[in-house]
């Protein structure tokens, strides 16, 4: 015991107890969520497991013979939808956040946009449906289609994947782009090859994100019309002219088809009174989770695969 | 000045510092005169309204070590990043007085910094290899740059320079942070050689290493002097008084005194010099 000691009062039960509390809620919530999760999961699979099968992804919907009735229009819609809001939303969204991080003046204006983006990230989707109803559809003339969709849908996450790249490219030490410019590297140079690579990683998380919201969101889209009963995929009733102009023409068409996606499919299923329309909601939502585990676990091993490749 | 809690010591410290200071150099004898590579002149920069450097005048020496000293905040930090327009970055900063690098004004509209960079590499305080391989380090800047020569040799040659190629020769597609500080500071003056520079700046470059490694960077410099003019910030007065045949000494954005360093060192003209060398503040 030296002189000093009496100076503390440790009371190391107490903080010890304290702590071992703290750990315990800890896994206590962690393991509630898990369980919820679960049980979910059970109950979709136990409820869509008898109707899910391979011709169950390469079948139609059918309000007559549901029993023989699929969700190939919806996979497909949605993975059109998906298809296109990434090509819109990731080259524009990275786009504003290098631009608003390594080249724009820090001035009352940009404070502006930037206060406006954040907002925006909190807008309720309703309302982007409203706007893609508005602009898309009736304004632009793109009317029910897949684009309008997808442009809608770009809209609605874009705040998030420009939030998500800044705090990416924000968290590069500035020691890098030092280093850069001091050996002789243009703006674009230290962007293009240190500042993107290091903060690839953290866009991509943002991307995933925003991506699996698009792919579950219904409102924006029953708001701009995404229909269900719809026997046919997008470009699904053109025929593609030999040779990439031929392409460029088929996809111009198929883009402008009107569509349905998965969840609005689910949605339409599940408010049918007969209980075979449940097992169809269920099923389709087995494909749902599905495919955005699919898509979540290809980013994931392409972020894995980015860092490795760092070097 | 600014004098943040950490830099405040007590009289103790100082004291045995001043010993050891007048202990560790021994007079070094004048260099023989090189003619003027980078000519400041009348030089302020001004961070809005604080003048962080006030009109300092200053030769840099062609093949020879310039070390400027001074207290945290006297401006010298500043004063070397505006040599490769480094500061040119912050925003509202501002410049009066001129700084010519062999001749030309390096604020003239016509002189791309990135030309002036490439001329005039820099080191950092913290060594910041980039992310990527040792070989990659060496070679990127010079690969942006447009060399035309065999990017391989230079690799190689660039960190024989930096003393480090017997380090690394087996390891250069390895990741730079696995290398320890001291080779990671060495892998960066490598870098900065890779681009055929005439001066190199170096901030602090040992500040965050320690004595060993700080000792081969020293060496390092000393070799390096036979090719390159080295201007070098440092806080500190051994490390100047080592490396260094000419010294400066800035205190609140003015330079106060300029000379060879052993005449500085051992003869200081103004009081001010002698006062923060032999340890009476700073």
């Amino acid at each position: 015991m030296s002189a000093s000691d009496a100076l503390f009062e440790p009371r190391k039960q107490r903080r010890a107890l304290v702590a071992r509390l703290f750990h315990a809620a800890c896994v206590l919530i962690t393991g509630g969520a898990v369980v919820v999760l679960g049980v979910l999961l059970y109950r979709v699979w136990h409820d869509g497991s008898e109707l899910l099968s391979l011709e169950f992804l390469d079948r139609f919907p059918s309000q007559i013979t549901p029993e023989k009735a699929g969700v190939k229009s919806a996979l497909w819609g949605t993975v059109w939808l998906i298809g296109l809001t990434a090509a819109v939303a990731i080259p524009t969204g990275v786009g504003a956040a290098v631009y608003l991080q390594e080249y724009a003046p820090r001035n009352a204006f940009t404070r502006l946009i930037q206060l406006n983006i954040a907002n925006l990230a909190g807008v309720p989707s309703i309302v982007y449906g409203l706007l893609g109803l508005a602009v898309f559809v009736r304004w632009l003339r793109f009317d029910r289609s897949v684009l309008s969709g997808s442009l809608t849908m770009s809209l609605l996450i874009l705040p998030v994947v420009i939030i998500a790249s800044r705090e990416a490219i924000a968290a590069v030490p500035n020691s890098i782009r030092e280093a850069a410019f001091a050996l002789g590297a243009t703006r674009w140079q230290t962007v293009r090859h240190h500042v993107l690579p290091a903060a690839a990683p953290g866009i991509l998380t943002g991307v995933i994100l925003s991506m699996a919201r698009a792919m579950g969101e219904t409102a924006p889209l029953i708001m701009i019309g995404a229909l269900t009963y719809i026997r046919f995929v997008p470009g699904g009733t053109h025929e593609a002219a030999p040779g990439l102009a031929g392409w460029v023409g088929w996809f111009g068409e198929a883009i402008r088809d009107p569509f349905v996606v998965l969840p609005i499919q689910i949605f339409n299923w599940a408010e049918q009174a007969q209980p075979i329309f449940h097992k169809l909601a269920a099923a389709g939502i087995v494909v749902l989770l599905t495919v955005m585990l699919i898509l979540n676990g290809a980013a994931v091993v392409l972020r894995a695969f980015w860092q490795r490749k760092q070097p | 000045m600014k004098l943040t809690g950490l830099e405040v010591r007590p009289p103790m410290t100082r004291t045995a510092d001043s010993v050891r200071t007048s202990f560790v150099v021994e007079p070094k004898p004048v260099p023989e005169r090189t003619p003027s590579v980078i000519s400041i002149d009348r030089l302020s920069v001004l961070y809005g309204t604080h003048v962080a450097v006030k009109e300092v005048s200053m030769e840099i020496a062609e093949r020879r070590v310039t070390a400027i000293i001074g207290p945290s905040g006297c401006g010298k930090s500043t004063l070397l990043r505006s040599i490769n327009r480094m500061n040119d970055f912050i925003a509202g900063i501002g410049f009066q007085g001129a700084i010519r690098f062999r001749g030309r004004d390096i604020r003239d509209p016509g002189y791309d910094p990135i030309d002036l960079r490439r001329s005039v590499g820099m080191v950092f305080q913290k060594p910041n290899p980039f992310p990527k391989s040792i070989y990659r380090n060496v070679a990127w800047g010079a690969a942006i740059n447009g060399y035309r020569g065999d990017l391989t040799q230079l690799v190689e040659d660039a960190l024989k320079k930096a003393a480090l190629w017997e380090e690394v020769k087996d390891k250069l597609s390895q990741s730079a942070l696995a290398l320890s500080g001291g080779q990671q500071q060495r892998l960066c003056i490598a870098r900065a050689i890779a681009l055929q520079p005439e001066v190199l700046l170096m901030d602090e470059p040992c500040s965050a290493l320690d004595p060993i490694a700080t000792a081969r960077i020293e060496d390092l410099i000393d070799k390096l002097k036979a090719q390159y003019t080295v201007v070098l910030v440092t806080h500190n007065m051994q490390q100047a008084g080592r490396v260094s045949d000419y010294t400066a000494f800035m205190y609140m954005g003015e330079l106060i005194e300029m000379d060879a360093t052993g005449r500085i060192f051992t003869n200081p003209q103004v009081r001010k010099t002698q006062d923060y060398i032999t340890g009476r503040f700073g």
